[in-house]
């Protein structure tokens, strides 16, 4: 099948790819622009191993075909930290052991700097409930609930100050 | 897991998306959220050859009330109908219902279009649509259409729906004062499908139940409008004897596959179970005892 040429801004900054129409974003992603951060953990939409932001949106990557993502913006993990400083969020799930494997914090820690848009300032509940399109193998759900609450309150006092 | 090949187009209008449907008839697929259709395609269940995409078309989004009726957007996403004041105010049902569907992420994705057109007993607006007396505006090559949610499902991935022709709103009455409406789904955790869930929408005037619908997910090849329970219901002052017969009714209706979300009795029961919540429910908040 003929290849498509797409445009997109990963990061920040213009990429400019060719794929076949049936290419998923997830192996674009890691394969030809080779951001291996975003991580495939069950390729069927379960996961969320494979989280990034589209358009200021939490979606799975891996159910997302590359072509529908030309002329849009894609956030993943490589983009968090800002000239070597980490996001609030990767401080949290480093202060608060937010990972055992680290298999599923790519994922988390994408989808967990959205949510934090969406509800600056959430209950517990609410964090679970925000998070429940993310699975962790490992189990640690405790600590990742911990390292968002960390880093919404450091996105709060920054807020504030 | 990776798609067979096809071939990928974006119309920027919904008469390019006809028209291509059109041209290339079986071997097109419409492609919406693509949180099921993707998957099948992974899985090589479904292998089109072309995919229209309808991203690119905004006059499929949104939501607005003309008179009395609600006009939703095939495409718009879950994650909207939960955020939108219109319907918590107008009709709630349906944002409640989203926000037991999948997770965030899906929800950012899967269209209320999609799931009503996938034509999967698992998926839950085809029940609420039911509940609601929804009807679905269809638009082909021959023009316009406008069908009933109630009779659009004829088996299981099998719908009303001709080739070339796209599902682009639903319409929904506003329930009138007096109404009450629940969506009781049970699952086996946060995202998965039902194991069971039933639809009830009522109007009560004064202590008589004017008008019911119960709708059922998941226990048949498609979404089940349960009639004999609802005639067990209307014109009665409802007592719960009166309920545990429309459950029994409910329940006799049931044909769930075997999955692993449990046997025959056990989802029919559930089925019941759901059914008698979601009258109760509805009867408190048509009494303006619960919200
Ligand atoms: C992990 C997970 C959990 C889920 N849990 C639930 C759940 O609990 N409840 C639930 O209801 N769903 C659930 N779903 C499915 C839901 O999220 C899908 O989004 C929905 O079933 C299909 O909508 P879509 O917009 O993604 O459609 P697509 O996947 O793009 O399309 C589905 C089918 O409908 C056709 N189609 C789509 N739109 C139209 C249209 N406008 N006109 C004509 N044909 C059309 C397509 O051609 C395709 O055949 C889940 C999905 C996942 C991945
Ligand atoms: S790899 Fe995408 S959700 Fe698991
Ligand atoms: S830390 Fe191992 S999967 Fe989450």
């Amino acid at each position: 099948m003929t290849k498509q040429q797409i445009s997109f801004v990963l990061n920040g900054q213009p990429v400019e790819v060719l794929v076949e129409p049936r290419e998923l974003l997830i192996h674009t992603l890691r394969e030809q622009l080779h951001q291996t951060g975003s991580h495939i953990g069950c390729e069927t939409t379960h996961c969320g191993a494979c989280t990034v932001d589209l358009d200021g949106k939490s979606v799975k990557s891996c159910t997302v075909l590359a072509v529908q993502v030309s002329g849009r913006e894609v956030l993943t993990v490589e983009g968090l930290a800002v000239n070597g400083e980490l996001h609030p969020v990767q401080e949290g799930f480093m202060q608060e052991h937010g990972l055992q494997c680290g298999f599923c914090t790519p994922g988390m820690m994408m989808r967990a700097y959205r949510f934090l848009q969406e509800n600056p300032d959430p209950s517990e509940d609410e964090i679970r409930w925000g998070m429940s399109g993310n699975l962790c193998r490992c189990t640690g759900y405790q600590n990742i609930v911990k390292a968002i609450q960390y880093a919404a309150r450091k996105l709060q006092s920054a807020e504030g100050a | 897991m990776i798609p067979g090949s096809f071939e990928y187009h974006r119309p920027a209008t919904l008469d390019d998306a006809v028209s291509l449907l059109t041209e290339y008839g079986d071997e097109a697929r419409v492609l919406a959220g693509g949180h099921s259709l993707l998957p099948m395609m992974k899985l090589r269940f479904a292998e089109p050859a072309h995919l229209v995409d309808l991203n690119d078309i905004d006059t499929l989004k949104g939501i607005t009330e003309e008179q009395g009726v609600l006009h939703i957007g095939a495409m718009t996403t879950e994650n909207e109908l939960i955020a939108s004041s219109l319907l918590r105010e107008k009709c709630p049902l349906i944002p409640e219902a989203a926000e037991l569907i999948a997770d965030p992420q899906v929800r950012n994705r899967g269209t209320i279009g999609g799931d009503i057109a996938h034509g999967d007993p698992s998926n839950d607006h085809p029940a609420v649509m039911m509940a609601l007396d929804a009807d679905l505006v269809l638009r082909g090559p021959a023009g316009e259409r406008v069908v009933p949610a109630d009779g659009f499902y004829l088996g299981t991935y099998y719908t009303l729906l001709e080739p070339g022709e796209i599902l682009i709103g639903i319409r929904v009455p506003v329930p009138p004062s007096g109404s009450g409406a629940s969506y009781q789904k049970l699952k086996r955790k946060t995202g998965d499908y039902a194991t069971a869930a039933s639809a009830v929408c009522l109007q009560m005037e004064g202590d008589i139940c004017r008008k019911i619908n119960i709708a059922l997910t998941n226990v048949g090849p498609t979404a089940l409008k349960a009639d004999e329970a609802m005639q067990v219901l209307a014109g009665q002052n409802i007592n719960d004897s009166l309920v545990g017969e429309a459950v029994r009714k409910a329940m006799a209706i049931c044909d769930p596959a075997v999955d692993l979300r449990g046997d025959v009795e056990y989802r029919t029961h559930m089925a019941g179970e759901m059914t008698r919540r979601a009258i109760n429910l509805a009867l408190e908040r048509a009494r303006g005892n619960r919200s």
